[in-house]
């Protein structure tokens, strides 16, 4: 594509090309600038008093001025808040690919009747707002006596991502070739050892995408803990967050390093893996 | 049964479990819920449609449902523009390979990543009438007749949080639009040199039903998304929709109804059911036709 669009526009003379490049690159530096401002001036005002963000939003600050992140790590609950994101997001998503993964080898893998009603069963959840539904949610975490508790999360986004998953890796695993599992088969090999030995490693490229898909909307969501967790000590990072700008609305540099600390983990783990990530979250939508 | 059989249940049983028991359960209750009347969290008699009567058609709910509904409308189209309108347009910017394309493209994603808690939070302090960075911006370059408590006020609070909302979202349908950009095969492409110099009809005879799909899927998600909205208002204009129920949506008003405000605290779990159907049949019906329609002018390659 680039060798050829260089070819054209080489005939159409340099003129032209700066032009109408040049305006497109104009666009791209100017919203480039748009999309970075407000996370550079987060980070910034993070290392700032409360005066000097009045005084200077923009101003470079002084970085080893770190009193407002030492507020946040002896005065709050932030590292209580981070700990419990971490646990429900990782629960959530083991089960997620674990279950997942079965679904989509059972229905990929072998012919049985009913294999394609079963897979409209997990597609149907696929576009289903289910926000909609969190009044029987609520009711049915209660009866099952875990609302307050880290498990009404992780079990709804277990089942949130699981359609995903399933259409990801069901497409995955059908496109995998069969000869490696009939050799084994062969040689007498059950049906688990030939899933686990065999074919789980080929599956892995698409555990990463159906992984990333999922990783982000759980790390982030806000809704389901809104709902399902009072004690807060169990409050996940987004939740915790309205808690902790509550407290401190007032003391601006505290809000915005903390609002800095909330977002650091995945934005940094999105700058080292952004092709993957794009991958991933772009893939329900990218066919 | 054989081993086999036993072997593909044990595999499928677990997650046809899980999704059958929190997802599909759920919202077959929601329906049967809205038919009754609710006292908290015990449910009452059987009263047929007279939920739905209720927000429909009784004082105050009426309006305030009108409200929410005018509201979303405005959301959904707004974002139309700004979002999936500047998306093609990014899209299409990058699509060139440009110096630096990899560099944008990682940039535009970013703000997609992150929580919408915290963009909610980091806007509503650019947004503050004094110390915000938009006013202390417009009051640096002499425009001091425009800052303005912009969440404060009917007339901006709700454009104001579109405009955190594209922020945050642009880059989606962006990189969805580049994908499929970067599908059209290359001859035709070459094709259309021959025989057009114009920039602007290689975009709207060839580019724009190309990228068909990228656009049916962006259009779809983003309508489901404006109608669901619920956490930049809920952070930035509060659980009322303030001020005087400018930035109130149907996501908010559902909640609000169905789990009760801090001032009212009144809860009504058959009138929020009566709301979340409407809401559900809505959503499916006018997604359904927007998939089928723009469908209809997708192009087999």
């Amino acid at each position: 594509m680039s060798a050829a669009a260089t070819n054209y526009y080489d005939r159409r003379g340099l003129f032209a090309t700066l032009g109408r490049d040049g305006l497109l690159q104009i666009i791209l530096i100017a919203n480039t600038i748009i999309m970075l401002a407000p996370i550079i001036i987060m980070v910034f005002s993070a290392f700032k008093t409360t005066p000097e963000i009045f005084r200077a939003p923009f101003a470079i600050p002084d970085f080893t001025q770190v009193a407002n992140f030492v507020k946040i790590w002896s005065e709050t609950n932030f590292l209580r808040y981070l700990l419990n994101s971490f646990i429900v997001t990782g629960a959530s998503m083991v089960l997620i690919l674990t279950l997942g993964t079965m679904a989509a080898y059972a229905i990929g893998r072998y012919a049985f009747t009913g294999s394609n009603f079963i897979l409209m069963f997990f597609l149907a959840g696929l576009t289903l707002p289910l926000k909609l539904a969190i009044i029987p949610l609520f009711m049915l975490m209660r009866d099952l006596s875990i609302l307050n508790n880290q498990l009404s999360l992780i079990f709804v986004y277990t089942a949130m991502g699981l359609p995903t998953t399933v259409f990801i890796m069901t497409g995955f695993i059908r496109s995998l070739p069969n000869e490696l599992e009939d050799a084994a088969r062969m040689d007498g090999a059950s049906e688990a050892r030939i899933m686990w030995s065999i074919m789980l490693p080929l599956v892995r490229p698409a555990m990463v995408i159906a992984g990333i898909q999922n990783v982000v909307p759980i790390w982030n969501d806000f809704f389901f803990p809104l709902v399902f967790i009072q004690n807060d000590n169990l409050k996940t990072l987004p939740q915790g967050l309205t808690t902790f700008m509550g407290e401190y609305t007032t003391d601006w540099g505290v809000l915005f390093s903390g609002l800095t600390l909330s977002a650091a983990p995945i934005i940094i783990i999105y700058i080292v893996l952004s092709k993957q990530f794009i991958a991933g979250m772009t893939s329900g939508a990218v066919k | 049964m054989t081993g086999r059989g036993l072997w593909i249940t044990a595999l499928i049983m677990p997650p046809l479990a899980f999704v059958a028991l929190f997802i599909v359960y759920p919202i077959i209750s929601a329906f049967a819920y809205a038919f009754f009347d609710w006292q908290g969290l015990r449910r009452g008699d059987f009263v047929g449609l007279e939920n739905f009567h209720t927000v429909l058609f009784v004082e105050p709910y009426r309006s305030w449902t009108i409200n929410a509904f005018k509201n979303n409308v405005i959301v959904f189209f707004a974002l139309m523009v700004l979002q999936n309108g500047l998306g093609f347009i990014l899209a299409y910017a990058l699509w060139r390979e440009l110096p630096g394309a990899r560099f944008h493209r990682i940039a535009v994603f970013l703000p997609v990543v992150l929580s919408t808690i915290i963009v909610a939070y980091l806007f509503k302090l650019f947004y503050h009438p004094l110390f915000g960075v938009v006013n202390i911006s417009l009051r640096g370059i002499g425009l001091d007749w425009l800052a303005q408590p912009w969440l404060g006020q009917s007339g901006t609070a709700l454009w104001s949080i579109i405009i955190a909302q594209a922020w945050h979202m642009v880059g989606f349908p962006t990189l969805v639009f580049l994908a499929g950009m970067q599908r059209i095969p290359s001859e035709i492409l070459d094709a259309v040199r021959m025989e057009t110099e114009s920039e602007w009809v290689k975009i709207t005879k060839i580019v724009w039903p190309l990228v068909a799909p990228s656009a049916t899927i962006v259009f779809t998600l983003l309508f489901v998304g404006a109608f669901n909205w619920f956490e930049l208002p809920y952070i930035m204009g509060g659980l009322d929709g303030s001020p005087f129920g400018s930035t109130d949506v149907l996501g908010l008003y559902f909640y609000r109804t169905a789990f009760g405000n801090v001032s009212a605290g009144q809860q009504d779990f058959g009138l929020g059911s009566a709301l979340a159907v409407l809401i559900f049949i809505f959503i499916a019906l006018v997604a359904g036709v927007i998939t089928t329609r723009l469908r209809a002018r997708e192009i087999q390659l």
